[in-house]
């Protein structure tokens, strides 16, 4: 595995770890389909939650934030649609949120949460 | 999250309107958004603050920060906000205090590595900020020389983005850097020009001095080689110094083109001779979106030359007259009004004719009756008879040289002597009127109980008039340019030889 996936697959633990511990139930995780992968899923009082994370071991090249662009976001709102298509679940609302995780080599990851961004 | 405001200032023409900047952090994904009717130079300002912010070891906020430029409906243009929006994204951000930053007006435009570029404009913005109570700017360091001159302003004048923030109370170690300065200014008008230089020519020498003394426009016309140029050049020198309130306005004209200002207001009145390719727009000022100030305009309070004018298009000429009537010149587009100053000296020197040679002594003209017509027909009419003086320059031969050469010459400082004495005749004379010149005083008020002279002095022009020599319009020319003579001798009337004088200035052609 490339170095760049280990750091990526790395934040998704830490990013779904946070959410589990603030009261997010996790649905599913790298759920892909032909038109992309969504990083996580998950429901919290009946709301479904998209999340796309994106991790950096450092701030050199920006925040994560900052990678994350309008286009990305667009194919997140399709991958949404997509997924409450196969799940068959009926949701009171979808909401797409980001997380960033800056991930420095012998700290202790940080993690920022974005609700509702799109 | 955080929201801060601060304030900038906003140029239409030379009149600055003060300008709201706030900026918002909200909780959504990074992003620097300008609103508030920005111009294409100060869209960027999102990407300029960006790297500097970054570049001075503060990086913005990672969300999205709005930054509103209030009032929304003004048009807001060039680069001179950058500063205001990145201390109102870092004040909100609460790097800075807020407070801190609200209090002070921030102009100045930022380089990409933080530091503070001279931004056009400044001393006509710092003057607006004065104008409407604020007490304390911060400028590019490159700026501050120029800020100062404006009486009552406390300047801080920063090098960079960091020292910004470090005098707003942030916790930084400062770092030096080079101070981005502005070009250096260069001398306008050339002082060695002098007087002296000018052989025979009288009557050339005393029209300089008239329309000096008493601000009148001048129309030169002789064949190529006959000094018209190397008049005119010398008109500016015999010019009185520049008053303080004068200055300021040329520095903020200069200021506002662009040009540099140096750390003392200039005495010395500025000379402008653009070429005749010149467009309408080149000699009174326009544009498109931001409105910058002509020819014209640069050459208030001091002389404004056109070589060759008949060469000039026509249409560019006639804009000169509203300014020539007002001393204000406006410029209308759709979405704003400009006024310049535009109490310039005109001097418009022509050859007679296309070939030059017509009405020379030693040469014969090649033109035709009709082409020489049509040559200096190209002069509007309107335009000509706001002009007070009307010469004829002659080639001077070899023998008035060696003439002239044994005479004793009159010096730029001697004639500047004499104008400033008979301007401040003129203006004693003229207290508790709005004028202080001969060649503002309308002929009514010339021709009024007061002021009118006997019939045995105006007895020449009463003559010319009955003749239909001159117009209505050219007596009462004629009466100022008397004044200004008598003014210009010391005596307090003007004489019979005063008025003769006179109609020759005015009917040489």
């Amino acid at each position: 595995m490339a170095r760049k996936d280990e750091v990526g697959r790395r934040g998704e633990d830490c990013a779904a770890e946070y959410l589990t511990r603030s009261g997010y139930t996790l649905l599913e995780r790298n759920w892909r389909c032909s038109q992309g992968e969504i990083d996580l899923v998950v429901a919290k009082d009946g709301d479904i939650v998209f999340v796309e994370v994106k991790t950096r071991s450092g701030t050199g090249y920006g925040h994560p934030f900052e990678a994350i662009t309008v286009a990305k976001l667009a194919r997140l709102r399709r991958l949404a649609g997509a997924w409450c298509e196969q799940s068959g679940l009926r949701a009171r609302r979808i909401r797409i949120d980001v997380i960033g995780v800056i991930a420095r080599s012998g700290h202790e990851p940080v993690v920022e949460h974005l609700e509702g961004v799109f | 999250m955080g929201l801060a405001r601060t304030r900038s200032v906003a140029l239409i023409g030379l009149a600055g309107s003060i300008v709201e900047v706030e900026a918002d952090i909200s909780s959504q994904l990074p992003g620097l958004r300008l609103i508030g009717l920005p111009d294409a130079a100060l869209a960027e300002a999102a990407e300029r603050v960006r790297a500097a912010a970054k570049n001075s070891g503060c990086a913005l906020n990672p969300h999205k920060l709005t930054v509103n430029l209030s009032p929304a409906a003004l048009r807001k243009h060039g680069s001179g906000f950058d500063l205001a929006i990145a201390l109102a994204c870092l004040a909100a951000d609460g790097v800075v205090p807020a407070e801190s930053v609200g209090a002070v007006l921030h102009i100045g435009e930022l380089a990409l590595d933080g530091r503070l570029r001279p931004t056009p404009g400044m001393l006509p913005a710092v003057i607006a900020a004065a104008r409407s109570g604020y007490r304390t700017v911060m400028v590019p360091a490159g700026n501050a020389d120029e800020a100062a001159l404006v009486p009552g302003i406390r300047v801080i004048g920063v090098a960079s983005l960091r020292d910004a923030l470090i005098w707003h109370g942030a916790r930084l170690e400062p770092i030096a850097v080079d101070v981005l300065s502005a070009p250096a200014e260069e001398d306008s008008v050339d002082e060695s020009l002098d007087l002296i230089d000018v052989v025979g020519n009288d009557e050339a020498i005393l029209a300089l001095q008239v329309a000096a003394a008493g601000g009148h426009h001048v129309f030169m016309l002789g064949p190529p080689g006959a000094g018209k140029t190397m008049l005119a050049a010398r008109l500016p020198g015999l010019l009185p110094e520049l008053d303080r309130a004068a200055a300021i306005e040329v520095s903020s004209l200069r200021s506002l083109a662009g040009l540099p200002v140096g750390r003392s207001l200039p005495t010395r009145p500025p000379l402008e001779s653009p070429h005749h390719t010149a467009t309408a727009a080149a000699l009174i000022g326009g544009g498109s979106g931001l409105i910058r100030p002509g020819a014209a305009a640069r050459a208030s309070h001091g002389v404004l030359f056109l070589d060759e004018a008949p060469e000039f298009p026509a249409s560019v000429l006639d804009a000169l007259r509203q300014p020539l009537e007002s001393g204000v010149i406006t410029i209308h587009r759709a979405n704003s009004i400009a006024h310049f100053p535009g109490s310039f000296q005109l001097v418009m020197a022509a050859n007679p004719c296309a070939c030059g040679q017509s009405g020379a002594r030693d040469t014969e003209c090649t033109c035709s009756p009709m082409a020489k017509r049509r040559y200096l027909g190209r002069i509007s009419g309107p335009l000509l008879d706001r002009i007070d003086i009307q010469l004829r320059v002659q080639r001077i031969t070899s023998a008035r040289v060696r003439v002239s050469e044994a005479e004793p010459r009159l010096s730029t400082r001697e004639a500047r002597t004499r104008v400033v004495a008979a301007r401040a005749a003129a203006a004693a004379r003229l207290v508790g009127t709005s004028w202080t010149l001969n060649s503002h005083v309308p002929g009514t008020w010339l021709r009024g109980q007061r002021m009118r002279l006997g019939p045995k002095t105006t007895a020449s022009i009463d003559r010319a008039l009955e003749r239909g020599g001159i117009t209505m319009r050219g007596y009462d020319r004629v009466l100022r340019l008397s004044w200004t003579l008598a003014d210009l001798d010391g005596d307090s009337i003007p004489s019979a030889d005063h008025v003769g004088r006179a109609l020759y200035l005015r009917k040489a052609m």
